[in-house]
């Protein structure tokens, strides 16, 4: 079969995607008490036995609603997983190699996952206690926590 | 020849309210709205549901996946879940999918979610990557046509044509008073039908502001399930008959050949054995993207000539209490969350045969009732629903 490869016509395009988001009721809560108060919300499931953080409106196992069911967190935990970042893509939080941590806070069942600052990345191990370090400047969204630091 | 391996029924459906802003709610808790009251309605709770279908309009919200991220409030955890995405008749080909599963004998129970958050997103932008990139993206406009009112008053002169379109606008708004779902409520007047027109901003040609269908946000749940179910869970059903699917892609070709409105009313008719669609059927939800698109497809939809269309808007036929009652919801002219449009078409002709639909039910009985989903680029989808087991 006879290359045409070099008759082929591509068209270089670019979309602009706006958008705006609406956190809800659930999620407006959390991010204002994180953002004005530096406290970590969850909410509980009595049905289930959990506190799910991050706060949702219905239980993920029973669909219970648990907007009115909230309880505050410790803002320290335990990693339960992590990866470590070591390609560049645009939009990444910060210049790799870095470590992603699932977080499971004191008085949550479920993890939240974060930026773990542990020197080397080397450092870093399932287990490991660390605590929440918030930011300086108010952030609209989960960067109101900058990272996490072993404790 | 389409045959069905068993008997499908919607047996309960649910919304949430539909406004230009629901910025108290995200994507999963507005969903939650729609999904609560469909259980409600049909009186089960998850358990009974086998699987989610769930739609929406792709790029609208700037979401990917969003059927896995709605699953908080969706209640899919845990269970068989398809997601489809067929632009403006997304909801539509959500009805005739969980139509086509029950049917078929993979799931007995199904919940079928539309949604959309337009507030959220950029409709222009998602519709016109629609184009192909050589021929028509950099020709695109956007979603908005003058050509459908054109079209009419070419054919019945202008004033005729002007004073019907705004008098099935005025008729829409009625109905939405009537419905407290219903997003635009305007409080319309018949005696200033002819002002409020011309105070309206033009969009394109004589397609106003006034004529065209909202951006809204909002979600619809309906719940489909096979004969034994609608008998085990002693269920109020609305019975699907039958539906069928037009498509005509990228030839945006006005006039010249048979509209896909009327190419799917024939095909359903004939396999309904239908003869006279305004006589037979007793009810239709349409999806009216404008005024000018209700007046010039109710036409094609119930096979009508000349200007009998025009002449039931003209005697009041198409109102809750006339002898053909056109959208008692108000219709998208009056909410239009995409994504669910098309599938709260299907819903709102269910409650009217369960007889669900308070303060916009009919009054007659309504035995056989008629719902359409519509989208770019021209494609219709037509569902009949039955009040009456079918064969």
């Amino acid at each position: 079969m006879k290359d045409q490869s070099n008759h082929a016509f591509v068209i270089e395009g670019k979309m602009a995607l706006p958008y705006q988001y609406f956190a809800g009721a659930v999620g407006s809560k959390f991010i204002v008490a994180l953002r004005d108060e530096k406290k970590i919300l969850g909410v509980r499931c009595e049905h289930c036995n959990k506190t799910w953080v991050p706060p949702r409106q219905t239980c993920e196992h029973c669909f219970a609603p648990l907007t009115d069911h909230w309880v505050e967190v410790q803002p320290a935990g335990v990693v339960t997983n992590f990866t470590v970042v070591r390609y560049a893509e645009p939009y990444q939080p910060q210049e790799p190699p870095y470590v992603l941590a699932l977080i499971k806070l004191d008085g949550a069942d479920s993890a939240l996952t974060h930026l773990l600052d542990c020197g080397d990345i080397q450092n870093a191990r399932i287990g490991m206690r660390v605590r929440a370090v918030f930011s300086d400047t108010p952030k609209d969204n989960i960067l109101n926590i900058a990272r996490f630091i072993p404790e | 020849m389409k045959r069905k391996n068993r008997n499908v029924a919607i047996i309960g459906s649910g919304m949430s309210r539909f406004s230009s802003h629901r910025e108290e709610v995200n994507q999963p808790e507005m969903i939650h709205e729609a999904v609560v009251e469909a259980l409600e309605d049909a009186n089960l709770t998850l358990d009974d549901i086998d699987c989610v279908l769930h739609g929406n309009m792709e790029l609208f919200e700037m979401v990917h996946q969003p059927d896995m991220w709605h699953v908080l409030g969706d209640g899919g955890w845990g269970k068989s879940g398809v997601r489809l995405t067929t632009g403006g008749t997304t909801g539509a080909t959500l009805a005739c999918a969980a139509d086509n599963l029950v049917a078929s004998g993979l799931h007995d129970v199904i919940l079928a979610i539309g949604f959309e958050k337009l507030q959220e997103g950029h409709t222009t932008g998602g519709i016109t990557n629609m184009a192909d990139p050589l021929w028509g993206r950099s020709l695109q406009t956007g979603a908005l046509t003058g050509l459908g009112a054109q079209k009419v008053i070419d054919e019945f002169g202008e004033e005729r044509a002007r004073i019907a379109a705004m008098k099935y606008r005025t008729i829409m708004d009625e109905h939405a008073m009537k419905n407290i779902k219903a997003h635009r409520r305007l409080r319309l007047e018949r005696q200033y039908i002819k002002e409020t027109a011309d105070n309206s901003p033009p969009l394109a040609g004589e397609l106003r502001m006034i004529h065209m269908c909202s951006q809204s946000d909002g979600a619809c749940a309906v719940i489909f399930a096979s004969e034994e179910k609608v008998k085990a869970f002693k269920a109020n059903p609305a019975w699907v008959v039958d539906h069928e699917t037009v498509h005509r892609e990228e030839t945006m070709i006005f006039g010249s050949q048979k509209s896909t409105q009327r190419a799917a009313a024939e095909k359903l008719f004939a396999r309904a054995g239908i003869k006279n669609p305004r006589k037979e059927i007793d009810l239709f939800e349409m999806y009216d993207p404008s005024a000018w698109w209700g007046v010039d497809w109710l036409r094609d939809f119930l096979l009508l000539e000349g200007d009998e269309a025009l002449k039931m808007i003209e005697n009041d036929e198409i109102t809750i209490e006339g002898a053909f009652p056109v959208n008692p919801s108000g219709g998208v002219v009056a909410s239009n969350p995409i994504g669910a449009t098309a599938l709260v078409r299907v819903a709102e002709a269910a409650m009217q045969i369960r007889g669900t639909a308070g303060n916009h039910q009919v009054p007659k009985t309504v035995r056989r009732a008629m719902a359409s989903g519509f989208g770019g680029t021209l494609w219709t989808v037509l569902m009949l629903l039955s009040k009456e087991k079918p064969e």
